[in-house]
């Protein structure tokens, strides 16, 4: 799965602005994710397959149309088998579509930044090599709804010159249906020990929504419609006449080839002065051997 | 000349190479049978009758718990004639009516159906409706006729009817008014217009209905309270009387209703049987004049004597089987008793009201393996000096089937195989010195016998007689069902486990058992119930004097959180090596891929507390376990809610005792499927053992794909909750299909895909990196296969060739399913004709060969479809490189090409599963498929490009050789000659 982040400035600007009143500098980088608004939710059912990206503009006319509301839902996060405490807040607008269904777009996240026992305990959780764990409300709306969704990473699979995570939410209406975490890149086997440079975190989020199946092609109709055309026999196109006939020609020129040689043999031996009583011709090596043995006289 | 003679050939097989693009795997005649073998069985019996006709063959009709009915032989055993029904269409009872039909009652007593006895067509077949569910019993009376016609009483649903027995129309049916009445049975004693059904209600209240059996006219109504209750089970001792207990278990009470009037006679056990502690179960039996309970394991027989006084006659303490009563003269009725008593089984036939004198008395060497005997039916015979013979059709609890008679075992059936629930393959041992080539092929002369038999064969010089005989020849071929190893890896053993608790070994050359085994019972563990077999320890390389041995799980009763058992036993032998009962259950078993000083495989039992055990249990084990203690991760479906849950190791066992090989386990992801719109339905992995030759695919265009090849990978598919009943329950606007690809160790959704409009049941099998999923259409009406194949993107840049050669690529670095994965995923869907009951797809030895997914028909039959049918890359018009590569032009349903059945013109009735093992040649792989029958072949994808077909004349390479020679010799004599004379001239 490509993402291709489209970073929208002003929205970005909007975001610093409104989340710096919780009273902590936030550099995470919000990213806007492209697949919200490409295939709606799984309850707008098309009949074309969605090929083209919906353009912002008909994505306004959508939210003009149905009706959004802001919710809210948190992040909690483990270090190794602690208890879950918040870790940040996601917030998303929360789309109605005209059909009853139900979509979150526009998340933002924001995280809390480390406290000084955080920093000890993911240093302790980066010396012992061992997993750094996040949860979400199954139910964005009702948290914690039936369960919490919980994905895990080696805390030293993070670490980059900060502290890097991606978030992939999978969301099934307005439900979590999983939450996919780790390092936004690669994390390299074997893993060493290093420590953050810096204690802050660069977040990148996506939700996703199921594909549609491809449908399964259907021929029938243009073979019915080929026969109702009119009762004529389609020609098979015309092969040229090699195609036709190789199967013969092959053989063909085989024998014709061997008695060939033979025609040539025949006078070169006339002609050489042998005898012809040599009667019917038998095996080709038997009769081309004394030929040969006489040229060499 | 002899370059034309031989390209003529050869031109003709490039052409026919060319005109099977499509490679249409099939066999010839005379080629069944060669290395497929197929064998019938019936499941374990619930029920026989006796075909009693003075004339014809004599037989056997029996219900079994596969839902078969079948006709056996008396003499031998074999099959006459067999039905399996549908696996919801349960047997209630089968029985003969007028001598030629057979009656059956299924379906919770809603189907009747009556079958022809010589050929077992159906002649008539009746629905019986009635208005709740209830017991059902079947009564044929002999002598009971409505207007000449014979009738049979049925109870079903709650409802009693009438049945004529030549058309199957209903001549009259009753319900019974009172509430929560629950019948226990329906009487009609012989002689008389009268029917009988008695039962409880409530509990405590004994009911009983007088009906005229001639129009359904309720004659009487009684009833009558017992304050403390019964226990819900009847015992007929006569036609006016039966027996049951209370509810404590304590109390025998004989309840006659004679003339309509119920009396209660009430025994307590202790006053007839003097040390009886706890409480006692009736046997259900129908002697006249005798029952028998059961107190802990001892059978007490008890007489009825006159009035309600009870008397015990006798008292077993081994396991004992009871028949009903036979009839062999007009006052007398004859029963027979199975008792097991170590190696040896003892019959008894009495007659009802007498005890004391046996009318036969036998003995007989029971072979260990066989358990206990279950059943025992009893049929009788005029011997020539005109006695009474009697002979004893006896079910065992390994489910085999067998008939006694003259104390002689005359024919067993090993039915139990009808019932396989896990299979595994084990090689055989090592060809030995003592056993050699020479021996089977008796002597020179037989042996150049054949080969000129073959040679004529060949020759097409064969009289019919000569076929024939190279065809038995061909069949019986000892090599086949030799006990060794052969060099093509064909002769294998497959070990099985049944339902029954027992295991077999069957030689894959002809199917013959080779061993048996009965898992042990011990004291700790009553009735083990098998779940799963593993190879627990495959000798390789340096244990090659071990014999491999398998890894059988069962479980301490049938709660899921009984504890476990583990059984070892040795495959080259069946013996038991090791037993242990484990003091937790066994809900998981990942075997791991490591492997100790003698090869056996270390095992992660998982029980019910979420807690991991280690076995085997010794200190290397330990060892090798602790140094991949962090990469060890599994999953776990919680099929009722609708969760998977990824685990990994925490540290030991904490809190319990201290035990080293316990270890706790932690969540470390988990995926909810919204419980309103997704219900999990099916779970697949790739198989453990696969083996994957190439990463890499080459495209058309020159460009190469890297498959996404992770053991780690977890194939799902989700419906919706209202569309999980049966096809067409739902309409297609409620009902989709989700499928996922989930990697195990983080819990990421790799891909995520939704099918509107389809519903289940979802049958998928993943292999390399491609999963095939089959279900049902419901916009299409028809059914629908998807293929989904994964790709990894990470490597995709390794395409330069001097990187490669240089070794700047990264192929061999290892990867940690941390990173973010860089996959693309393609799919496609085609139209599928048939419904299907498994699906597998061929495995062999280094994964060099193209796969063929091999599917269970509903027709019971195995389909071997080329997995080139299956892929994405399918397209209506592929370009002139692509149909190079083999890309078949896209259409919408996958061809279903009848030579392609692996069955042939068999079928493996009652199909569950299909099981592929790879033999050593790279080109073959064994095909085992099980259901009520077992069916064995090999097959070859690619045809055997590796191997001469076995029909290879080596005798006539032999002769052309020896000829080629000869006449080399004779004509350089000639040529010499003729030099000579050239010279002279």
């Amino acid at each position: 799965m490509k993402s291709v982040k489209v970073i929208v400035p002003f929205l970005l600007a909007l975001s610093l602005l409104s989340f710096s009143s919780f009273g902590f500098q936030s550099d995470e980088l919000l990213v806007d994710d492209e697949e919200f608004g490409l295939e709606g939710s799984p309850q707008h059912r098309s009949s074309e397959p969605v090929l083209t990206r919906s353009q912002p503009v008909t994505r306004k006319r959508h939210s003009d149309l149905d009706s959004d509301s802001k919710i809210q839902f948190s992040l909690d996060h483990a270090f190794g088998d602690s208890d879950f405490s918040p870790a940040g807040t996601f917030s998303a607008r929360l789309k109605t579509w005209s059909h009853g269904g139900q979509t979150l777009t526009k998340l933002r996240f924001s995280r809390n930044s480390f406290t000084d026992e955080n920093k000890e305990k993911f240093k302790n959780l980066l010396k012992s090599d061992d997993f750094y764990r996040i949860r979400l409300p199954s139910k964005a709306l009702s948290p914690p709804g039936r369960d919490f969704v919980i994905s895990s990473v080696k805390a030293r699979c993070l670490l980059r010159e900060g502290l890097d995570e991606h978030f992939v939410i999978h969301m099934e209406g307005v439900n979590v249906l999983a939450v996919n975490y780790g390092s936004p890149g690669s994390c390299p086997y074997p893993r060493n020990l290093k420590f953050p440079a810096k204690w802050s975190f660069n977040s990148h989020t996506v939700l996703k929504n199921s594909e549609q199946a491809p449908r399964a092609p259907v021929f029938t109709e243009e073979i019915l419609g080929d026969e109702n055309a009119e009762g004529e026999v389609v020609q098979p196109p015309e092969r040229p006449f090699w195609a036709k006939y190789w199967m013969y020609l092959i053989p063909l020129g085989l024998i014709v080839m061997n008695a060939v040689t033979q025609a040539m043999n025949m006078p070169e031996e006339q002609a050489s002065g042998q005898a012809p009583a040599q009667g019917q011709p038998s095996a080709g090596a038997v009769q081309r051997g004394p030929s040969s043995a006489a040229r060499r006289r | 000349m002899a370059i034309r003679s031989f390209f003529v050939p050869f031109l003709l097989l490039v052409l026919w190479f060319y005109s099977s693009l499509s490679p249409v795997l099939s066999l010839y005649e005379d080629q069944v049978g060669l290395m497929d073998w197929h064998q019938q069985y019936i499941g374990k019996v619930k029920q026989a009758v006796f075909s009693t006709q003075k004339t014809g063959r004599r037989r056997v009709i029996v219900s079994t718990e596969e839902n078969v009915i079948a006709s056996l032989d008396l003499r031998h055993g074999e099959i006459f004639w067999r039905h399996l029904l549908g696996s919801n269409d349960v047997i209630d009872g089968i029985d003969i009516g007028l001598g030629k039909y057979v009656i059956t009652l299924s379906s919770g007593g809603s189907i009747l159906r009556s079958w022809n006895l010589p050929d077992g067509q159906m002649v008539w077949e009746s629905f019986l409706q009635g208005p709740k569910h209830s017991k059902s019993l079947l009564l044929l009376p002999t002598n009971l006729k409505i207007e000449k016609d014979n009738v049979i009483v049925v109870f079903s649903n709650d409802r009693l009817h009438a049945v004529s027995c030549i058309d199957g129309e209903v001549l009259w049916k009753k319900d019974f008014e009172t509430e929560s009445f629950e019948t226990q049975q329906v009487i009609q004693p012989p002689g008389s217009d009268l029917i009988y059904v008695v039962g409880f209600a409530a509990s405590s209240q004994f009911e009983m209905y007088q009906i005229n059996a001639r129009n359904g006219e309720l004659l009487k109504h009684e009833s009558a309270i017992f304050s403390s209750g019964f226990l819900r089970e009847l015992s007929l001792v006569s036609s006016e009387t039966v027996v049951a207990l209370d509810s404590t278990g304590s109390i025998l009470l004989t309840i006659s209703f004679q003339n309509g009037e119920i009396s209660f006679q009430q025994t307590p056990i202790s006053n007839i049987v003097e040390d009886s502690s706890g409480p006692a179960v009736i046997i259900p039996s129908s002697v006249p004049g005798i029952f028998a309970i059961k107190i802990n394991s001892v059978t007490i027989f008890i007489r009825v004597i006159g009035k309600g006084k009870l008397e015990v006659v006798e008292k077993l303490n081994q396991e004992t089987a009871v028949s009903n009563a036979l009839p062999i003269s007009e006052s007398q009725q004859a029963f027979a008793l199975v008792q097991h008593a170590g190696s040896e089984i003892h019959l008894v036939a009495k007659l009802a009201h007498d005890w004391d004198a046996n009318l036969l008395k036998e003995s007989i060497k029971m072979d260990q393996q066989r358990g206990i005997p279950h059943k025992v039916f009893i049929n009788n015979y005029i011997r020539t000096d005109r006695s009474h013979g009697f002979r004893l059709l006896i079910v065992m609890e390994d489910h085999s089937l067998l008939l006694l008679q003259q104390g002689a075992i005359v024919w067993s059936r090993e039915d139990g195989l009808a019932s396989i629930i896990d299979v595994t393959a084990s090689e055989l041992p090592v060809e030995r010195d003592g056993v050699s080539v020479a021996k089977v092929e008796h002597n020179l002369f037989e042996w150049l016998k054949g080969h000129m038999l073959k040679l004529k064969g060949t020759l097409m010089l064969a009289s019919p007689e000569d076929v024939a005989a190279i065809q038995s020849m061909r069949l019986k071929s000892s090599e086949k069902s030799k006990m060794a190893r052969d060099h093509n890896g064909f002769r294998k053993l497959l070990i099985v486990l049944t339902r029954a608790g027992k295991l077999f070994a069957l030689h894959t050359g002809d199917g013959h058992i080779v061993w048996s085994h009965l898992l042990h019972k011990s004291e700790a563990c009553q009735s083990p119930v098998g779940l799963n077999l593993y190879q627990w320890q495959v000798p390789h390389h340096h244990a090659l004097d071990e014999n491999p041995s398998v890894l059988v799980i069962s479980r301490c009763g049938p709660s899921s959180d009984a504890p476990g058992v583990l059984s070892f036993v040795d495959t080259y032998t069946g013996k038991e090596l090791n037993s242990l009962s484990l003091d937790h259950a066994v809900v998981q078993v990942i075997p791991l891929p490591h492997t100790d000083s003698t090869e056996q495989r270390l095992h992660l039992l998982i029980d019910s507390d979420k807690h991991a055990h280690l076995y085997p249990k010794t200190s290397e084990a330990l060892g090798i376990f602790k140094r991949e203690f962090s990469n060890i991760y599994w999953y776990s479906v919680e099929d009722h809610n609708s969760i998977i849950k990824g685990h990994a190791l925490k540290c030991k066992c904490t809190g319990e005792v201290a035990d080293e090989f316990c270890f706790d386990a932690r969540d470390l992801w988990s995926v909810v499927f919204p419980s309103e719109s997704e219900k999990i339905t099916a779970t697949v992995t790739r198989k453990l053992n696969e083996m994957v030759h190439t990463q890499a695919k080459v495209m058309a265009d020159q460009d190469v794909m890297y498959k996404y090849i992770s053991r780690n990978l977890l194939f799902v598919a989700t419906v919706a909750p209202k569309g999980s009943g049966e096809i067409g329950s739902v309409t297609p606007e409620e009902s989709w299909l989700v499928a996922y690809l989930i990697d195990i160790v983080t819990g990421r959704i790799l891909y995520r895909v939704t099918h509107h409009g389809a519903q289940g049941p979802v049958h998928a099998v993943f292999s390399e990196n491609w999963v095939v999923y089959h279900f049902f259409n419901l916009r299409a009406h028809r059914y629908e296969m998807s293929v989904i194949e994964i790709y990894d993107q990470s490597r995709a840049d390794n395409k330069d060739v001097w990187k490669l050669v240089l070794g700047k690529h990264n192929l061999t670095s290892r990867i940690s399913l941390f990173s973010r994965p860089e996959v693309i995923t393609k799919s496609q869907s085609y139209f599928f004709t048939h419904s299907v009951k498994a699906i597998a797809v061929t495995s062999t030895a280094k994964g060099i060969t193209s796969k063929q997914l091999l599917i269970g028909t509903i027709g019971d039959q195995v389909l071997a479809l080329d997995k080139r049918f299956l892929d994405p890359r399918r397209s209506v018009n592929p370009t002139q490189a692509e149909k190079e590569e083999g890309i078949i032009p896209l259409t919408d349903s996958l061809p279903i090409i009848p030579q392609s059945y692996v069955t042939h013109a068999l079928r493996v009735e009652g199909l569950r599963g299909i099981i592929t093992v790879p033999a050593k040649l790279e080109s073959t792989t064994l095909v085992f498929a099980h259901g009520v029958d077992l069916f064995f072949t090999q097959l070859a994808p690619s045809r055997t490009y590796d191997s001469l077909t076995e029909d290879f004349s080596y005798a006539l390479l032999l002769i052309t050789i020896v000829a080629l020679v000869a006449a080399i010799f004779v004509t350089w004599r000639l040529s010499e000659r003729k030099e000579l004379q050239d010279k002279w001239r």
